[in-house]
């Protein structure tokens, strides 16, 4: 299971970047996107990876650590999400109005050449 | 009163948060009532800041022991609870942003707060964010509060729409996203290996670990500083700062001066927790001080290229991020008070020179704009957007009472900068590099990297008082292309206060530095300020209930 996690990890994050250096808005966005993917999973991961595991303690064999997985990185994981989810919004927005304002979807606001 | 002396250290957090929900709920048109929430927040959160700093210092030894306050948010003790920590270096730091954040409040109601978009909500933001950085003692919550600076800073940059501006500000969203998915694998990677982020009680952890847990969280500190770095503009994950800071409205600009030093801040905090003891300094090494020259030379090389004072004072921001990393990378623990001392006068001058910038711009006529002011005309989808552009410099607006004498006050006021810049006496500039080199030049000997630093402080000086020269001569001297700018009393007033507030450092440097020697004990000394976060916290146990 750990290694086809990091696989997947790895191939978002490496996809991720791959499109954050292209020239086209979209592609920008979408590149931005797969990072927050993999470091969403990623932060998720450094919990340990565990199934039937519960994070929250219940009422029978509340005194045993092993039984539990660890809540903090899932509270860390909804938080960077919510936070990533709100800025990637933004950044949206920002792009349709250069896209507006210039005419083009390229990053800098001209086609290169012109 | 009591209660209110408990929760003194939330304040700085609390009061812009709520102020700026309660402004989001009025109507564009009540423009006054959000001009006093705005101010009465500002000024509440500067008395905050002034008290912290008061019970910090040794004058109030009953409030805190050790000079350092922690609050536990809910009653819940660290380290499982999150704490807000207030030392000598974070009261310090608070201060100061609040000090530059008044300042350009007042200054942004002449005109710049008016069209459109709730302004003062998002600057108190900001104020949040950045006040928030500062005192928390956890490092994810320093991550979820430079989100919420960075989100604001996006909101106010973009303040004003225009092509050139959403250009640039998406290029500066895009670098920030970026560097924030550094600084959440750092942490990630942290809490993996060490399982806890609380910083007090992530430096006992540390010296815990096994060698391959260890090199694990190595990395990601090292993750951890880059994120750190991006933000403070060091080269070579600085081109956005010179490209991004000039094209925001000249307050904006001004209030941005404290976030590259959030950046030197974080740096500063967690290298001096986890670089203590035997264990590798994992963040302050030589590697900074190495960065931290090559950001000094480039931001010289970018002032002396500069052409616009906006891009002038960017790069300068540049120039004091590069000598305070390469002060702190030297790891001489005498040099931390020095550079304490410089960051405030670098902030307090950056602020000062941006808002003069404001001031400066409606004196040129748009016939003599320069080339990097050249906008292509709008496309055939910008009317179609249905934004209008709003040209902060065009035509004026005449609100306010206009002074006599602007010229003369303006030119006063670009030279004091100047020497603030370039550290000539009597202002505070010349103190804190005075204080950098004289103590650095105590250790030279057979290191030659002081002899680095000090050439590096001296030339950056030089080309400092070089290139503003020169612009200031277009700006002041040339009457072609000129117009008399009407000045406005409440865009003189917040510049005239920090120049005043300069002097007043230069003059009480004694005690300022005083302060400053004691702040960089502190930081060295690391015991106390884990004692204080660790040790069961009086009068309230798990749970909140008071005992």
């Amino acid at each position: 299971m750990e290694v086809l996690y990091s696989l997947a990890i790895g191939i978002l994050a490496g996809s991720g970047v791959w499109l954050l250096l292209r020239p086209r808005t979209f592609q920008l966005l979408l590149g931005i996107s797969l990072l927050s993917y993999a470091t969403n999973l990623f932060i998720f991961g450094m919990g340990r990876l565990a199934t039937y595991k519960p994070p929250i303690i219940t009422t029978d064999n509340a005194t045993d650590a092993a039984l539990y997985a660890d809540p903090v990185p899932q509270a860390l994981v909804l938080t960077a999400i919510v936070i990533g989810f709100a800025t990637t919004a933004l950044f949206l927005v920002v792009l349709l109005a250069l896209r507006g304002l210039s005419g083009t979807d390229h990053v800098d606001g001209r086609e290169p050449g012109s | 009163m009591n209660s209110l002396m408990q929760h003194l250290p939330v304040m700085p957090i609390i009061l812009p948060l709520l102020a700026g929900a309660a402004m989001l709920l009025l109507q564009e048109s009540q423009r006054s009532a959000r001009v006093t929430i705005a101010l009465t927040s500002a000024f509440a959160q500067l008395t905050a800041a002034i008290a912290l700093l008061y019970f910090t210092t040794d004058a109030a030894p009953q409030v805190w022991p050790e000079g350092i306050g922690v609050y536990s948010i809910g009653g819940w003790a660290a380290p499982f609870g999150i704490v807000l920590v207030v030392d000598r270096l974070s009261a310090l730091m608070v201060a100061l942003g609040t000090t530059v954040a008044v300042a350009t409040l007042v200054y942004s109601i002449a005109r710049w707060d008016r069209p459109g978009q709730p302004f003062h909500s998002v600057f108190q933001f900001l104020m949040m964010g950045v006040n928030g950085a500062f005192l928390t003692g956890d490092l994810f919550n320093l991550f979820v509060f430079f989100e919420i600076l960075l989100a604001a800073s996006y909101a106010l940059l973009l303040r004003g729409v225009g092509t050139r501006r959403v250009r640039r500000g998406l290029h500066y969203i895009a670098v920030n996203l970026a560097s924030t998915f550094l600084f959440l694998i750092g942490v990630a990677l942290i809490y993996g290996v060490a399982g806890t982020l609380n910083m007090a009680d992530l430096t006992g952890k540390v010296a815990e670990l096994s060698p391959a847990d260890r090199s694990l969280f190595d990395t990601g500190a090292a993750i951890l500083g880059v994120a750190f770095l991006v933000k403070a503009g060091s080269w070579p994950l600085n081109f956005w700062l010179p490209r991004a800071y000039p094209i925001a409205i000249a307050p904006v600009s001004a209030a941005f001066g404290i976030m590259t030093k959030v950046g030197i801040y974080a740096v500063l905090r967690v290298g001096t927790l986890m670089g203590d003891d035997d264990v590798a300094a994992a963040l302050l090494g030589w590697i900074l001080f190495y960065i931290g020259m090559a950001t000094l030379v480039a931001g010289t090389i970018g002032m002396l290229a500069s052409l616009h004072l906006k891009r002038l004072v960017s790069h300068s921001i540049i120039v004091s991020s590069g000598l305070l990393l390469a002060a702190l990378g030297l790891g001489i623990e005498a040099l931390t008070a020095p550079v304490l001392f410089y960051l405030v006068v670098s902030v307090l001058t950056t602020g000062t020179f941006f808002m003069l910038t404001g001031m400066t711009d409606r004196a040129r006529l748009p016939l003599f704009a320069l080339r990097e002011e050249v906008e292509p005309p709008p496309a055939p989808f910008y009317t179609a957007f249905g934004v209008a552009e709003i040209d902060p410099y065009g035509v004026d607006e005449e609100v306010g009472t206009a002074l006599p004498a602007a010229m003369a006050f303006l030119g006063f006021i670009f030279v004091c900068c100047v020497m603030l810049v370039a550290g000539l006496p009597p202002l505070p500039g010349f103190v804190a590099k005075f204080a950098l080199l004289s103590t650095a030049l105590g250790f030279a000997e057979g290191n030659g990297a002081i002899w680095g630093l000090a050439a590096g402080i001296l030339v950056s000086g030089f080309a400092a008082v070089f290139a503003t020269t020169r612009i200031g001569m277009r700006l002041f001297w040339t009457t072609v292309g000129r117009r008399t700018p009407r000045l406005r009393i409440l865009e003189a007033l917040p510049v005239a206060s920090l120049v005043l507030l300069t002097l007043g450092i230069s003059a009480a440097s004694g005690s300022v530095m005083t302060y400053f020697e004691a702040a960089a004990d502190s930081l060295h000394d690391p015991q106390a300020y884990i004692r204080a976060v660790l040790s069961p916290q009086e009068g309230v146990e798990p749970g909140g209930r008071e005992r």
